[in-house]
């Protein structure tokens, strides 16, 4: 789309841009050539008016050899001999109209006197060619820029947008509706246990809930969400699983996201210990080294347990974008199953308080 | 009628979680017509206790260590009545495509429960068993579009034998069975040859003829046999027929 042609009021701003230019052209005309006033007048109003037209040309050329695609020798190259030949045919068209103002017996000898205005018709023409295609290339920049924000904050609002589906989709409602179950069996058999789990169930949503508006929390704080989540899954599973931590003191401190590694610790719950008759075990190992925070997570599981009919590895798919999302290269993400154990290892920068260390 | 009556309803609870099987327990146990004959963990046991214990009703959990829950009913069949049990509503549709009585969601009131348990004394009563149609078609029918099987359960007694496809050299249809042909094994399993096929990933798996189909990694080469049919010659010797229309989707696939 045309910057100018595309709207007519810009048009129109455009064309009356071109009145100080046209008396401009035609004071010289006047002065260099000798023409009276009226004459100059006469001549360069509708002159303007055409090259007016003639630069808005220009877009096309400026959009087609974009100024960063080429050397500036190339550019000026092309643009100089474009402006050669715009600025020879506006002076045709001045002859023509010379000749035709003269046969009307508008002017007498008009011809001769425009001839002596031939250099000043043809320098004009080349500067104000030149100018309308610096004009467009800063146009063409501020438009690019713009485009560039816009992306950027497309970005933005994609990777926003990736973080909150991936916190909606972690709290599994699969485990509240088996919770809510185990709950129902107990009230009979087991008030009191019941009541309890009622009580860990409650804590874990409300832990949950308050940390979805925190960009990181400490990974101690995680911890202890993962140990609320698994206070409720050992009522579900009893004696079938155990957890083994092996966490270093320093990597207690370090910022997290919330809730990346609770979901890693429910998969090795549901999709590992679930299938395993005779139970087994998570283990969760981190430290701090070289200013990187690696987690392990590992869980033992049957490697001939059914296919999943439900679609799985949501929870690790979200992880993994999630940790694109906010540090790109600077984290790591790899699953690693064999031998009847599956290991997610991650790495991301070792940072506390907001502040990388 | 009144023989039915008199007769009190088998059960069988499968689920994989304790409390989940004491709920069904507690809301069945206000129903003397009811008898509990068995309770079990996994899916093996689960085809194991209904082969020996011969139960009436089954409340059946999807998701459990071994074999889910549709593994289950393709095994043990569709004469007994099943409510699948389970917090994914997922499933659901599929539940009642293998002729599931019923589907309950965790967690389930009483109400739910006592409708659930009256639909299957109804599909109980009723003279005619409910499907004619073999468990394992039905299961297949059942599968998710875009989705070839992975592996088989086969069941001998009551034993439970998995059969992984990328493991199956080939299927050979016998009446009402198929022989599943797997390291040397033959695995008989209550299946028409042509709902298998369709369960198969058709990028490895080809039915060469009205009576096979055959796994592609193992076909050693294709010899000409007789006039205008061919032989298929497998990696450990075995040979199979390849009917004219099988010939010619081999063709298709070797040109590929």
């Amino acid at each position: 789309m045309h910057p100018i042609l595309s709207r007519l009021n810009r048009l129109g701003l455009y064309l009356l841009a071109w009145i100080p230019i046209a008396a401009l052209l035609a004071y010289l005309m006047a002065v260099t050539g000798g023409m009276t006033e009226r004459e100059a007048i006469s001549m360069s109003l509708p002159l303007c008016l055409i090259y007016a037209f003639v630069c808005l040309s220009a877009w096309y050329s400026c959009r087609a050899i974009p100024s960063g695609g080429s050397t500036i020798g190339r550019l000026l190259e092309v643009h100089v001999a474009a402006a050669l030949v715009a600025s020879g045919l506006w002076i045709l068209c001045a002859e023509l109209l010379a000749y035709v103002f003269t046969e009307m017996s508008l002017f007498q000898g008009l011809t001769d006197r425009l001839s002596r205005t031939i250099p000043i018709l043809l320098g004009t023409g080349v500067i104000l060619y030149l100018f309308s295609v610096c004009f467009y290339y800063v146009l063409l920049a501020v438009e690019a820029s713009q485009e560039a924000e816009a992306r950027a904050m497309e970005a933005r609002v994609f990777a926003r947008d990736a973080e909150l589906r991936a916190l909606k989709a972690q709290v599994n409602p699969h485990f509240l509706f088996n919770s809510l179950n185990s709950i129902s069996a107990l009230t009979t058999s087991d008030a009191a246990k019941a009541r309890e789990m009622c009580v860990l169930l409650g804590d874990f949503l409300r832990r949950t809930l308050g940390l979805g508006e925190k960009s990181t929390i400490p990974l101690a704080e995680e911890m202890s969400l993962i140990h609320a989540f698994l206070a409720v899954e050992k009522i579900r599973f009893g004696a079938r699983f155990r957890m083994e931590e092996n966490i270093a003191k320093e990597a207690l401190e370090m910022d997290v996201p919330p809730l990346l590694l609770q979901p890693l610790v429910e998969n090795a719950v549901t999709h590992g210990i679930a299938n395993l008759v005779e139970g087994g075990w998570v283990r969760l190992d981190a430290l701090c080294q070289n200013g990187v925070l690696s987690i392990v997570v590992e869980n033992t599981f049957d490697p001939d347990a059914p296919p999943r009919r439900q679609k799985n590895g949501m929870g690790l798919l979200n992880v993994r974008q999630r940790l694109e999302a906010r540090y790109g290269d600077h984290s790591s993400f790899n699953v690693k199953a064999e031998g009847g154990r599956f290991s997610v290892s991650i790495t991301l920068p070792a940072e506390r308080g907001g502040r990388a260390r | 009628m009144n023989s039915q009556k008199d007769r009190k309803i088998r059960t069988v609870i499968v689920d994989d979680e304790e409390l989940a099987r004491q709920v069904i327990r507690e809301l069945l146990s206000p129903h003397p017509e009811i008898e509990v004959v068995g309770e079990c963990a996994n899916g093996f046991e689960a085809v194991k206790i209904a082969a020996e214990k011969k139960p009436d009703l089954i409340f059946l959990d999807i998701q459990m260590p071994k074999l889910d829950g549709f593994e289950v009913l393709e095994l043990i069949g569709t004469e007994k009545a099943i409510i699948f049990v389970t917090a994914y509503d997922s499933y659901a549709i599929r539940a009642f495509e293998v002729h599931a009585v019923d589907y309950l969601l965790k967690p389930f009131g009483a109400a739910r429960f006592e409708a659930a348990l009256e639909r299957a004394k109804q599909r109980l009563d009723s003279k005619s068993p409910f499907a004619a149609v073999p468990a394992a078609e039905l299961a297949a029918t059942a599968r998710p579009p875009a989705q070839y099987l992975e592996r088989i359960p086969v069941r001998d007694g009551t034993q439970v034998f998995i059969i992984p496809v990328s493991k199956l050299d080939f299927a050979e249809a016998q009446d009402d069975y198929v022989a599943l042909s797997t390291e040397g094994k033959k695995h008989l399993k209550q299946q028409p040859i042509s709902s298998l096929e369709v369960a198969l990933d058709p990028s490895r798996f080809l039915r060469i003829h009205r009576s096979y189909i055959v796994n592609l990694e193992r076909v050693a080469k294709v010899e000409p046999y007789g006039k205008d049919s061919h032989m298929a010659v497998l990696r450990n010797g075995v040979q199979l027929p390849v009917s004219r229309a099988g010939y010619a989707r081999l063709r298709a696939f070797l040109d590929r």
